[in-house]
């Protein structure tokens, strides 16, 4: 292994997972292409949500691309922090809402 | 207010530091191809223009604000001016050539003194199209400007200014504090006179750049968002949004040195390179003038002191049509901003 388990300068290699299976990759590429072409979404909400999806599965390649992207995109700073914001309710709110699974079951339990 | 380069014997206010800057570090170390490489390999060089349809004239280094990534480095202290005589030159010169278009930049063009007289004698003279490059914040800083609009309006000038941001925050950072605000104010006055109303025929065209070492986004799609958020908050209109990318020179380039950047945005504008992008850039279409007459490719060659080719003719008072035509535009480093993604000019995207 390397020093270091993540390291900045693999974000520009990312197209190198072609070496192993072309087809595949190019399938992926595509497709990752195609997602984030303006729809009924606009290319500056997309960043967004890959901004905030970034964080829920933290990794830090998506965090370095998608701050810029997003800030190309024509995001302001505040703009981006809410939607972090969102992906930590959800994250938060996740664990919450199975608390009612919890007092489900400890009630059951419970005289 | 910040101070220019030069206001501070900034060892990037001279010229002949950037231009050596920027052949040395990534690029002679081979990491990074050099811009004359690239264009090599997209069958593109020489660089030769094409019609010669701009002139575009800078007719001094003063300004009233001190923009963090100015190109110029152009501030209240800079003493430079271009005068009269050199004014009646340029104007010799459109009028003999049939050029198209003025386009008048600086600093605040608005501050020369001859400014007003240089706009009418052009529009006397015939000149099809005279652009005029506004921060907009000059329009207010002193009651003698109070009637440019009305000015420009007079002389069917072509509006075209900076604004980076339709919010207060990001303007203001670049820009200095209460930019936006008076920004604001401004274009109202300017569509007050009918300025980016449609079918007044009176152009006004706004000019995006990065507030910081990012490429600008798809020109259409801010153009839609800054029509959007600039009508609903200020009732503003205007016509064409161009995009700018950020040129690694002068402050900007001072901005990518201190804040660790300056690699990674060469290399960004490298990887983004795109030849057709290069076929459209400015310098094939227009010549760049300083205060002195000097000529040169683009007004960023100005800044870097990277004249016209010597046989091409270098100077306002020799200037000639056919010699121009067969020069080779001088290339640096620099020249990747203008030929990333989808390309950058004074009139926004190339590709």
């Amino acid at each position: 292994m390397e020093s270091t388990y993540y390291n900045p300068a693999d974000l520009k290699k990312f197209g190198n997972i072609a070496e192993w299976d072309k087809n595949l990759a190019a399938k992926f590429f595509d497709y990752y292409g195609e997602v984030f072409k303006e729809g009924d979404l606009t290319a500056r909400e997309k960043s967004l949500i890959a901004l905030a999806v970034a964080h829920t599965v933290q990794c830090p390649y998506c965090i370095d691309a998608y701050t810029t992207d997003s800030l190309e995109k024509g995001a302001t700073e505040k703009g981006m922090m809410e939607a972090i914001h969102v992906a930590a309710a959800i994250r938060g709110g996740a664990s919450l809402v199975h608390g009612v699974m919890m007092m489900n079951k400890a009630k059951k339990l419970s005289m | 207010m910040i101070k220019s380069l030069h206001a501070r014997h900034h060892q990037l206010a001279q010229q002949e530091k950037q231009v050596e800057f920027l052949n040395n570090g990534v690029f002679r170390e081979g990491k990074l191809p050099r811009f004359q490489q690239r264009l090599q390999a997209a069958g593109l060089f020489p660089l030769r223009p094409s019609t010669l349809e701009i002139l575009q004239v800078n007719i001094g280094y003063m300004c009233n604000q001190v923009c963090k990534h100015c190109h110029v480095d152009a501030g209240p202290d800079r003493k430079e001016i271009m005068t009269r005589d050199t004014m009646q030159q340029c104007l010799d010169v459109m009028e003999t050539t049939k050029i198209r278009t003025l386009d008048i930049t600086g600093g605040a063009p608005e501050m020369n003194p001859d400014f007003r007289w240089f706009v009418t004698e052009a529009k006397g003279r015939g000149v099809e199209e005279i652009i005029v490059r506004s921060n907009l914040t000059i329009l207010l800083a002193n009651p003698k400007y109070h009637d440019l609009p009305k000015f420009f309006r007079e002389h069917q000038v072509r509006v075209c200014s900076s604004l980076p941001f339709y919010n207060a925050d990001k303007t203001n950072r670049q820009r200095g504090e209460g930019v936006f605000e008076t920004s604001i104010k401004a274009l109202q006055l300017l569509n007050a006179e009918g300025y980016g109303k449609e079918s007044s025929g009176l152009v006004l065209d706004l000019v995006y750049n990065p507030t910081g070492a990012f490429l600008p986004g798809d020109q259409f799609q801010l153009q839609r968002d800054f029509k959007k958020e600039l009508r609903e908050h200020f009732a503003i209109e205007f016509n064409n949004l161009f995009t700018i990318t950020n040129i690694p020179i002068s402050r900007f380039l001072d901005f990518l040195i201190e804040s660790g950047n300056y690699e990674e945005y060469m290399e960004k504008l490298v990887t983004a390179f795109n030849p057709s992008a290069a076929q459209g850039v400015m310098c094939r279409n227009t010549i760049s003038v300083d205060w002195q007459g000097n000529l040169y490719d683009c007004d960023f060659n100005q800044m870097l002191g990277l004249k016209t080719t010597q046989t091409s003719g270098q100077h306002i008072s020799t200037f000639d049509l056919q010699k121009l035509a067969q020069r080779e535009i001088v290339v640096s480093q620099h020249c990747f901003a203008c030929t990333a993604g989808a390309g950058s000019s004074c009139q926004g995207v190339t590709a």
